[in-house]
């Protein structure tokens, strides 16, 4: 397809400097992504899938692929810090890790905080055999792309029952190089059995420059394990973000998944969650904040492939100027997944009167000892309660601002950790206060 | 205090107050009783500031101002309170946030301090007690998950929070058992005092047992039919409406 013809020759002209070259089954997979890509092309509105997501602006751009080295003051990644967090850090600049700027002190041994590009080149063995498992095929041409180009991100690595105190914070800064850059990171989670851990996934703009981020995260949960998961977009209102979810939770295993969004030009996270081993459970939260022009999609893909698991998923949107989103949320219950238990919401807030929601709930049921509830909501805030509010003295505007937050306070208020949840909320709270 | 004179309002096209006139004098508690569907709630609406009602003519004059001029929030820093006969629910809004916001925003209005966090807090304390609440309730969502009786009482708190100079009290004595009768009749005398005007509108004579009025007036088809004093709500409670309605049909 024409419209990724650029990054398919783009990859051809520096695939022999990506690291982990001459692995055979690296090689293997590159070529696999790029043939997808050559053949399908990044999506377009005539896919299913992108109904209401223009990916023209997008295409239109001609985004080239960012290179290592480009810079990030450590000014900005100081300015950046979650008060009180105290995280295990990595910053990656562009989509390449940066060493200088990430801190890894006090990491305990039975963990391992390494790039990917260290792993290719080193130690590929034994992570390559996941590279590629929770993804499966890539499902439209960003994942493919991705996965061609693959060279740097994060790989966490968790032995089996440890439990990590600290979080980990996973800082992907873009817009550090020249207008016009895509980067790539691609980042896999690997917990073995019992072990239990909080990732933080953040992604930032250093410059106001057109970019696009294109960022696929794998997450393999061993028997039993328990993280806690945040994506949160908060890039620049010129940047481009695509991003990938893709976990796969073996027996007993729980994830706790929240992706916030709260600018960028364009936003599409697609998460998929693969509920494999028995007695799994997912939550799979999400919160978007959507002014000015900007646009947010959240496909998300639930799959309850054994019995006896628990899904549970909110999304909740507050879209005020000429915002635009899309929601949409399968739900698939295998045949053998009798005993399931899922529950799938989405709220949407308008404040505008052009900005616009599409919103699609979906479940698929091939078991029949299920029980599955879904619904999805768009409404104004309650005159009744804002007058009850002003009733009592509060301003017009505070009062708007307190239901607004009210209504999305929810989904952060779950959050465990409590500086994120507070950092969550704070940065929430300043989104709904200028809007 | 408060002068409504010849005051029509309409609600969806259909009139409900019908050239209603009332003087409330500071210190004075009021009550308004009528049938259902007399205009008793639409008039505390009116008052209040709610939207949905059309003033169609007539003036409403708050300490010597146009009250139907000031937005609601306004009015609610002037001095009027309205206890709703259905509080709202707003899940996500702390109840104590509410009143931080709405304390606050008054004071700010007459040109006082704010109130600090630990002054606050001790007039919670003190003002929660009148209503025997407890203090958990602060932290709670706004009437969310409240009984009938709860709801009544955090409107009784609320008020007793702001200190309004006029107080209107929308069926307040509705759905509560005769102890949280009490209690809520209780907070209002607790409130009466020489420069603070009390409207309670009510169906039913029996909260004036605990809160006695200095008048009572009878509403019915928009207009205040017959006034008197308390004696007059035992007549009601005694004849019903039916004599009320007969000589206002034959009055119009």
């Amino acid at each position: 397809m024409e419209n990724a013809a650029a990054y398919v020759a783009a990859q051809q002209d520096t695939a022999a400097q990506l690291p982990g070259y001459g692995l055979a089954e690296l090689y293997a997979g590159r070529a696999a992504a790029l043939e997808q890509l050559s053949r399908q092309g990044l999506p377009s509105q005539q896919d299913e899938d992108w109904k209401y997501t223009s990916t023209r602006s997008i295409t239109r751009a001609a985004f080239k692929p960012a290179s290592a080295g480009a810079t990030c003051p450590s000014d900005f990644i100081t300015q950046s810090v979650i008060e009180g967090l105290n995280p295990y850090r990595m910053v990656f600049v562009d989509g390449f890790l940066s060493a200088a700027l990430s801190d890894l002190e006090a990491l305990p041994t039975h963990v391992r905080l390494r790039s990917l590009a260290q792993v290719l080149s080193e130690d590929a063995t034994s992570v390559l055999p996941k590279l590629g498992q929770m993804l499966g095929d890539p499902p439209h041409g960003f994942a493919a792309m991705n996965s061609a180009f693959v060279a740097d991100g994060a790989v966490v690595e968790i032995e089996a029952h440890q439990h990590l105190e600290r979080p980990i914070e996973l800082l992907f800064v873009s817009g550090c190089g020249d207008e016009g850059l895509v980067s790539m990171p691609r980042t896999l989670v690997l917990m073995g059995e019992g072990s239990q851990a909080t990732i933080i996934e953040r992604h930032c703009s250093l410059k106001e420059v057109r970019s696009l981020n294109n960022s696929l995260v794998e997450i393999d949960l061993g028997k039993g394990a328990v993280l806690d998961y945040c994506s949160l977009q908060s890039q620049s209102d010129r940047s481009f973000h695509v991003g990938g979810l893709f976990a796969g939770l073996a027996e007993s295993a729980t994830l706790r998944a929240t992706t916030v969004s709260t600018s960028g030009a364009l936003v599409r996270n697609d998460a998929r969650i693969n509920l494999n081993g028995e007695n799994s459970t997912v939550y799979l939260d999400g919160c978007y904040l959507v002014f000015g022009r900007s646009h947010v999609d959240n496909h998300t893909h639930i799959s309850h492939n054994r019995a006896d698991c628990v899904s549970r998923e909110t999304y909740k949107g507050v879209l005020g100027d000429r915002g635009r989103a899309v929601f949409h949320g399968r739900i698939v219950v295998k045949q053998d997944a009798q005993k399931t238990d899922s529950e799938q919401s989405n709220q949407n807030l308008l404040l505008s009167e052009e900005a616009e929601i599409d919103t699609k709930p979906q479940l698929e049921i091939y078991a029949d000892d299920v029980k599955c509830a879904h619904g999805a909501t768009v409404g104004q805030l309650d005159d009744l309660a804002l007058f009850y509010l002003v009733s009592r003295g509060v301003k017009r505007e505070t009062a708007r601002r307190m239901l607004t937050q009210a209504f999305a306070a929810d989904v952060l208020d779950r959050v465990e950790s409590v500086p994120l949840r507070q950092y969550l909320q704070s940065l929430a709270f300043d989104r709904l206060s200028n809007a | 205090m408060l002068k409504i004179s010849d005051l029509r309002v309409a609600v969806d096209g259909k009139t409900i107050l019908n050239g209603l006139s009332l003087e409330v004098g500071t210190g004075e508690v009021h009550a308004i009783m009528g049938p259902n569907g007399s205009g008793k709630s639409t008039l505390a609406n009116v008052v209040a500031g709610r939207d949905g009602y059309e003033v169609l003519g007539g003036t409403v004059e708050f300490k010597g101002k146009d009250l139907l001029d000031l937005d609601p929030e306004v009015r609610a820093h002037e001095g009027v309170f309205l206890a709703f006969q259905y509080p709202v629910e707003i899940p996500g809004v702390a109840n104590i946030a509410l009143l931080k916001e709405g304390l606050n925003a008054a004071r700010r209005y007459r040109g006082e301090p704010e109130l600090d966090a630990l002054d606050f807090l001790k007039l919670v304390r003190e003002k929660i007690k009148l209503v025997e609440m407890k203090e958990e309730f602060l932290y709670r969502s706004v009437n969310e998950g409240f009984s009938g009786g709860e709801k009544k009482r955090n409107e009784i708190f609320q008020m007793a929070m702001l200190e309004p100079s006029l107080s209107l009290l929308d069926e307040t004595d509705s759905g509560l058992d005769i102890d949280a009768l009490k209690i809520v009749a209780g907070g209002v005398n607790s409130l009466r005092s020489q420069d603070r005007s009390v409207i309670l509108v009510t169906h039913y004579q029996r909260l004036l047992d605990y809160i006695v009025p200095d008048y009572v007036h009878v509403l019915a088809e928009g207009r205040i039919v017959q006034s008197g004093d308390k004696d007059l709500a035992l007549k009601l409670e005694a004849e019903g409406y039916g004599w009320i309605e007969e000589s206002a049909g034959a009055a119009a």
